[in-house]
């Protein structure tokens, strides 16, 4: 199946599309001689939440920092609606507009809350930066919408000041989400966001961010090698396997009839209890 | 040039650094006076002092004092204290320079934790001594990450810092190293000075020179800058204040040090400033302890 798939009128609303917010042309980041992930396209609309999965080494996280502006891709072309340039490619934009669009516009969800938080600094404070970044100077303000999202991600809010440090596992994640969110982006970028957490958390963060992304019509490229992380929270699948896109799809279609042999082999390896 | 009447017992080159040295000083000086607040880079010497010693401040002092400099040296705002006399003697003797404890007379300052009380002048060159030139690095410890915030004014993390304190505190707590900006433009750290003497710091007609010998920075904030102390809309900033007056010269808007006088509780304040505060005793003021014994140290201990 090819990217062709994805430009088609919108599958689930049938309707007129909707410009798109992100548009990925040929795509193609290589490590020397290793391909990280080769000539990946397709388009993303506002309220959008697209999965990527595959196994370790298929070139997942490599796509997503390629799509994040993190990493400069070897070939193709990474477009965002910016709300200051329109559709831009996002490397043609200079250093400081790109990373003012990265904090205005987007949010980065890491695997590890260690690499997305500010570890010496309270919850609260992690929280609240976001709003320090785009300028906002009134502290009164700033607390209490950082007390407010942490009610939303479900946290004790008489917890505010304490450090990540001393949060569990998964409130750290809440903390992180709560802070990738709090700014209105719209888009947010997830790298394996439940990863490492007990199952019965992992359903409580998941039904958490389903929540709050359906709320807000965020859109959504969420990185994942877990198939009921992907049918819970996805729209549509990416399914990459050394480094191509093997299968394109609505979640359900590809999880219950998936037609690629390597999707088939990853749909089944699923344990079942 | 004649020759000097300490040439024999001088071994070194005339200010201790070699030509070149200071030479390339100057033109980070240049650099950073340039552009006020931003940390101009310079191969910074090993000095016959350990860093964290004043090793920055030295290197600026040596690279811009010349035979007809007078030369002040103070740590803590006292010139009395051991740093302050060991690097006004090595200037004396390096650079042949008259010092002076007065505040009025000196054209050099060299300076740890404090702005003099005096007003300064046209003409005059503060130079701190600054552990740490960078004010983002508590936050943010990777250096091209800094660089970046720097070049693209992204100074909203340095608010981060101000939120914990004001969560912490209710009020922002943080008395030293608080955070500035320099003409609307670049962050800067005060070095080691209390908030106290941030608003000096703006529209002074001396010249401030900041140098970190261990983190190879020199920046500077020419005379007449504009220097803003980074605050909240709703918690705006503030200097310290004391209920007490200086206990041996009466002062009220002067830097108070609490000295601990015994093991009962008994405590004084004090002008941190020496020269200021001996000054003032002089012209006949007085505080309530005036005549204690701390007050007869006002001369250079032998």
């Amino acid at each position: 199946m090819d990217a062709a798939v994805l430009t088609k009128p919108h599958p689930t609303s049938g309707m007129t599309q909707a410009a798109p917010l992100l548009r990925v042309s040929n795509l193609t980041k290589s490590y020397g001689h290793v391909v990280g992930c080769r000539d990946v396209s397709f388009e993303l609309r506002p309220g959008e939440v697209l999965g990527i999965v595959g196994e370790s080494g298929s070139g997942k996280t490599t796509l997503l920092n390629a799509i994040s502006g993190k990493l400069p891709p070897s070939a193709g072309k990474v477009e965002f609606d910016t709300s200051r340039f329109g559709l831009t490619d996002i490397y043609g934009l200079n250093e400081p507009d790109r990373r003012r669009m990265q904090r205005e516009e987007w949010g980065f969800v890491h695997q590890n809350p260690r690499d997305g938080l500010r570890m010496r600094v309270s919850g609260g404070a992690n929280v609240a930066e976001p709003l320090m970044n785009l300028g906002d100077r009134h502290y009164g303000r700033m607390r209490a919408a950082t007390i407010e999202w942490l009610e939303r991600v479900e946290l004790d809010t008489r917890r505010i000041d304490d450090k990540p440090r001393n949060f569990s596992g998964g409130m750290q994640q809440r903390i992180q989400v709560a802070r990738n969110l709090i700014h209105g982006p719209r888009l947010v970028f997830m790298d394996e966001p439940t990863g490492g957490l007990d199952v019965s958390v992992q359903a409580r963060l998941l039904d958490l961010l389903r929540e709050l992304v359906r709320d807000l019509g965020l859109a959504v490229i969420i990185v994942t090698h877990d198939m009921a992380v992907a049918r819970l929270m996805a729209d549509r699948l990416l399914v990459m396997k050394s480094g191509f896109v093997v299968e394109t799809g609505l979640t359900d279609q590809v999880l219950d009839d998936p037609q690629h042999p390597y999707t088939q082999l990853l749909v089944s390896s699923v344990l079942q209890i | 040039m004649t020759a000097r009447p300490n040439e024999p017992e001088r071994y070194y080159n005339y200010a201790y650094l070699d030509e070149q040295t200071k030479r390339m000083i100057r033109r980070a000086i240049l650099k950073a006076l340039a552009i006020p607040g931003y940390q101009a880079p310079f191969g910074s010497r090993e000095m016959p002092v350990p860093y964290g010693w004043g090793t920055g401040g030295i290197q600026l002092t040596a690279a811009i004092i010349g035979p007809d400099d007078v030369y002040k040296c103070i740590d803590q705002g006292a010139d009395d204290t051991t740093n302050a006399v060991s690097i006004r003697r090595f200037f004396a003797q390096v650079a042949d320079v008259a010092t002076t404890e007065e505040t009025a007379e000196a054209t050099i300052i060299q300076t740890r934790h404090r702005i003099p009380e005096k007003g300064l002048t046209e003409g005059q060159v503060l130079v701190f001594q600054v552990p740490q030139p960078e004010p983002l690095r508590g936050l943010e410890a990777r250096e091209t990450e800094t660089r970046a915030m720097h070049a693209y004014e992204e100074y909203g993390l340095q608010y981060v810092s101000l939120y914990e304190s004001v969560a912490a505190h209710g009020y922002i707590a943080s008395t030293v190293g608080y955070p500035t900006m320099i003409e609307e433009r670049y962050l800067m750290s005060p070095s080691p000075i209390p908030k106290f003497d941030n608003p000096k710091l703006g529209q002074n007609p001396a010249i401030l020179l900041f140098g970190a010998g261990r983190e190879k920075r020199i920046y500077a904030v020419p005379p007449y800058t504009n220097v803003r102390s980074l605050d909240f809309e709703d918690h705006p900033f503030e200097t310290q204040t004391w209920e007490e007056d200086c206990a041996l010269c009466g002062a009220q808007e002067s830097y108070l040090d609490e000295v601990v006088l015994d093991d009962s509780g008994e405590r004084m304040f004090v002008c941190s400033d020496s020269n200021f505060c001996a000054e003032r005793r002089a012209a006949g003021h007085a505080g309530p302890m005036a005549g204690h014994q701390l007050a007869a140290l006002d001369k250079e201990p032998a």
